[in-house]
C-alpha cells in the first residue's frame, strides 16, 4: 500500500441547528487513484469534499494531507483544486483569464502562464477558445474550462463536485471517458462526488458508498456491486432482487421456501439474512429445469436487453434482464449459479463484513 | 393583440409627454430666449464666460463628488456585511426607513442636532470641548447630504452582492487567492454594476441639491441647484435658470455614459491584447 495522500480521521460535521451532516468518517486516499463518493443527495458527500478543500471545518476529527494535519490550513494554501458543480467560472473574465487565475496569483511569468494555459486548454480539448467569453460557451465547454482551470495548477488532488450532473446524457457519457482518461494520463488523485451509480461504477478505482452522513461501504466497483454490504447499497448500486432468507448453515441459504447452495459463510446457523440476486444473473429456462418458477408480468425493451418483471407463487417480484424476449403471462423457469447468490446480514459493520469475507474465502 | 397593448401604453405616454418631454422642451426653449422672449444665445455666452458660474459648476461637481465618495466608502462595507448578517430584512428596513421621511423634516432635525444650542453641542460642552460652529459649515453640509444619500448607494450595491454566487468566492480561494485578492479580483469586479448604479443614484441628484445647501450649508456652499432656485424665484431670470438646467442635464447624461456598462467594448479589445502576448 502506498503512502496515503489524504486521510480523514473520525470526521464529524455538526451544524448549529444540531443537524449531523457527517458522522465518524474515516477515509484513506492513495495518490494517483480515482475515488468516487457515491450517495443520494443529502448523504454528506459534498460536505466531505468541502472539508478536504477547506471551505468548511470539521466539528471533530482530523484531516491529514501528505502526512501533515491540515485542519487549520486555509483553503487557498491547500494543494487541492476543485471543479464545482455549476463550474463557478468567473463571468467577468474570458476563458484565458479564468484558466490563468491561479497561476497569475502565484506571480508566474506571463510567458509561462501563457504556455500552461494553452496546454491545459489543449488537454480539455478546447484549443483556440482562450478569448471566448464564458457566456458564449455551452455547458459542456464550461465544464471543460472548469477542469482546465483546476488542473493548470497541477494540484496533487482534484476534487470534483458532481461535475457532470448538468450535462445531457450523451455528453455525460463522453465526459466520463474523458475524465477517466485524463486522470490516468495526469496521474492526479481524483475525488469525484456523484449520485449516479453508473458513473461511479464506470470511472472509479474505488467507491465510497454513503448515506445519512456515514460511509456504508468502500471498495472497488466490482466488490461493491458483487458483494453489497446491506439492503441500501444493494438497492442503490445497480438493480437487484432482494429477498428475506435464512442461513441454514455455511454455504446453504433458504429463501422463497427452498434451500440453495451458495458461496457465503461465516454466519450463525439459521440466522435471518437478506439475499441479493442481480437481474442479469438470472437465466431463463423451461419451468421443468428452473430452480424457481415465475410467471411473466411485463417486459420492457431497454435497447441492449429486455427488462422482465415476473412474480412467483408467493407474489415476490422478480426483475430479470434477458437478451431474448419472453411471452407475457407465460410460466418460465429461472436458474442461477451458487456464486450469483449474495447473502447480507442485518446491521453488519463494514469492518466485520470484510473480516468475515476474508475468513471464509481463505478456507 | 398589438392594438390593445399599445392602448394600455397611452396613460404612460401621456404622462411622459406632459411631465418629461414637455418640460425638457420648455427648459431648452427658455434657455434660448431672453426676458423679452427673443431668441438669443446670450444665456449660454454668459454662462460660459462668467467666472461666477464656472466656480458654481466646479463647486457643484466637487461637492457631488465628495458626497458620492463619502457614501460609497460607507455603503460598500455596509452592504457587504449586511449580505452576511442573519436578519437581513430587518437591517434593510432600517436602512430604507429614513427615505420614507420627508427631506425637509430630516433637514430640520439636523438643524436641531447641530445648532449652537443643539444636542451635539450640549454634549461637546459636557465633555469640555465647548460649543463649536457645526451648522452652516462644509462639514455639516457633507454630513447631512451623505446621510440622505446613503440608502440610495447601499441598496444597489447590496443587490449586486447578494446576487453574487458564493461558489465564485470558494473558487477564488480554491485557486489560491487570499481574502483580499478574492475581493479585488472577484467580488468587487462582479459587484461594480451595483456601485455604478449607486453612483448614478447619488451623484446626479447631488449635483442639484439646494435645500440642504441653504438649510444646513447656510448658503456658504453655492451649487448649481442654488443658482437655479435663485434665478427662478428671486431674480426672475428664467432664461438663465433654464440654461443652468440644461447644463445640469448634459452633465447627467455624461455621468450616465461614464458609468454605463462598457462590456461590449471590452470584448472587442481583448483578443488583440492577448494575441500580442
Amino acid at each position: 500500500m502506498e503512502k496515503p495522500i489524504i486521510e480523514l480521521k473520525q470526521i464529524t460535521k455538526r451544524y448549529d441547528d444540531g443537524f449531523t451532516a457527517l458522522e465518524n468518517i474515516n477515509m484513506t486516499i492513495e495518490p494517483g487513484k480515482f475515488y468516487s463518493l457515491l450517495g443520494p443527495s443529502g448523504s454528506g458527500k459534498t460536505t466531505i469534499l468541502r472539508i478536504i478543500a477547506g471551505f468548511t471545518d470539521a466539528s471533530e476529527g482530523e484531516v491529514w494531507f501528505e502526512g501533515k494535519k491540515i485542519n487549520a490550513l486555509p483553503a487557498n494554501q491547500r494543494k487541492v483544486n476543485t471543479v464545482f458543480q455549476n463550474y463557478a467560472l468567473f463571468p467577468h473574465m474570458d476563458v484565458f483569464d479564468n484558466v490563468a487565475f491561479g497561476l497569475t496569483l502565484k506571480k508566474m511569468p506571463k510567458k509561462e502562464i501563457r504556455e500552461r494555459v494553452v496546454n491545459a486548454l489543449k488537454v480539455v480539448q478546447l484549443p483556440g477558445y482562450a478569448n471566448r467569453e464564458i457566456s458564449e460557451l455551452s455547458g459542456g465547454q464550461q465544464q471543460r474550462v472548469a477542469i482546465a482551470r483546476a488542473i493548470v495548477n497541477e494540484p496533487k488532488v482534484l476534487l470534483l463536485d458532481e461535475p457532470l450532473s448538468a450535462l445531457d446524457m450523451k455528453l455525460r457519457k463522453d465526459m466520463q471517458y474523458e475524465l477517466r482518461e485524463l486522470q490516468q494520463r495526469l496521474k492526479i488523485t481524483f475525488i469525484f462526488v456523484t449520485h449516479d451509480q453508473e458513473e461511479a461504477l464506470a470511472m472509479s478505482d474505488e467507491i465510497f458508498v454513503m448515506n445519512d452522513g456515514k460511509v456504508l461501504q468502500s471498495g472497488t466497483p466490482v466488490d461493491i456491486y458483487d458483494e453489497p454490504i446491506n439492503h441500501f447499497v444493494a438497492n442503490f448500486i445497480g438493480e437487484s432482487n432482494i429477498l428475506p432468507g435464512k442461513m441454514v448453515q455455511d454455504f446453504e441459504v433458504q429463501f422463497v421456501g427452498k434451500s440453495f447452495e451458495c458461496a457465503d459463510a461465516g454466519m450463525r446457523p439459521n440466522e435471518k439474512v437478506e439475499v441479493v440476486l442481480r437481474p442479469e444473473d438470472l437465466d431463463i429456462t423451461t419451468p421443468e429445469q428452473g430452480k424457481l418458477v415465475v410467471k411473466v408480468d411485463t417486459q420492457l425493451f431497454r435497447g441492449d436487453h429486455f427488462e422482465i418483471v415476473a412474480y412467483d407463487d408467493d407474489e415476490n417480484e422478480w426483475l430479470i434482464h434477458s437478451t431474448n424476449p419472453v411471452k407475457d403471462g407465460k410460466q418460465i423457469g429461472l436458474t442461477f449459479e451458487p456464486e450469483d447468490i449474495h447473502v447480507m446480514r442485518f446491521g453488519e459493520k463494514e469492518t466485520d463484513f470484510d473480516a468475515r469475507l476474508e475468513q471464509y474465502e481463505e478456507e | 393583440m398589438k392594438k390593445t397593448r399599445s392602448f394600455f401604453m397611452v396613460p404612460y405616454l401621456v404622462w411622459i409627454a406632459l411631465f418629461v418631454i414637455a418640460p425638457l422642451i420648455l427648459i431648452l426653449y427658455q434657455s434660448l430666449t431672453n426676458n423679452q422672449g427673443q431668441f438669443t444665445l446670450q444665456n449660454y455666452v454668459t454662462y460660459g464666460t462668467s467666472w461666477t458660474y464656472l466656480k458654481m459648476t466646479i463647486n457643484s461637481f466637487w461637492y457631488a463628488l465628495l458626497i458620492t465618495a463619502v457614501t460609497l466608502l460607507i455603503s460598500y462595507p455596509t452592504a457587504y456585511f449586511l449580505s452576511k448578517t442573519k436578519r437581513q430584512q430587518l437591517w434593510l428596513l432600517l436602512i430604507i426607513l429614513p427615505t420614507w421621511i420627508n427631506l425637509l423634516l430630516k433637514a430640520y432635525a439636523f438643524i436641531g442636532l447641530l445648532s449652537r444650542s443643539g444636542t451635539v453641542n450640549q454634549f461637546l460642552t459636557f465633555i469640555g470641548v465647548g460649543p463649536k460652529q457645526l451648522l452652516f459649515t462644509d462639514f455639516s453640509f457633507l454630513l447631512v447630504a451623505s446621510y440622505i444619500e446613503i440608502p440610495f448607494m447601499i441598496l444597489p450595491i447590496y443587490n449586486a452582492i447578494v446576487q453574487l454566487d458564493p461558489a465564485l468566492i470558494n473558487a477564488s480561494r480554491d485557486l489560491g487567492a487570499t481574502n483580499l485578492q478574492t475581493f479585488t479580483k472577484v467580488v468587487f469586479p462582479l459587484t461594480i454594476s451595483g456601485v455604478k448604479a449607486g453612483i448614478q443614484a447619488v451623484f446626479i441628484p447631488s449635483l442639484s441639491l439646494f435645500m440642504i445647501t441653504r438649510l444646513i450649508g447656510g448658503n456658504r456652499v453655492i451649487t448649481l441647484g442654488t443658482a437655479i432656485e435663485e434665478h427662478f424665484l428671486t431674480t426672475m431670470n428664467w432664461g438663465m435658470g433654464s440654461t443652468i438646467g440644461v447644463v445640469l442635464i448634459v452633465m447627467m447624461f455624461i455621468m450616465m455614459a461614464l458609468t454605463n456598462d462598457r462590456k461590449k467594448k471590452r470584448q472587442e479589445v481583448l483578443p488583440n491584447e492577448k494575441s500580442e502576448g
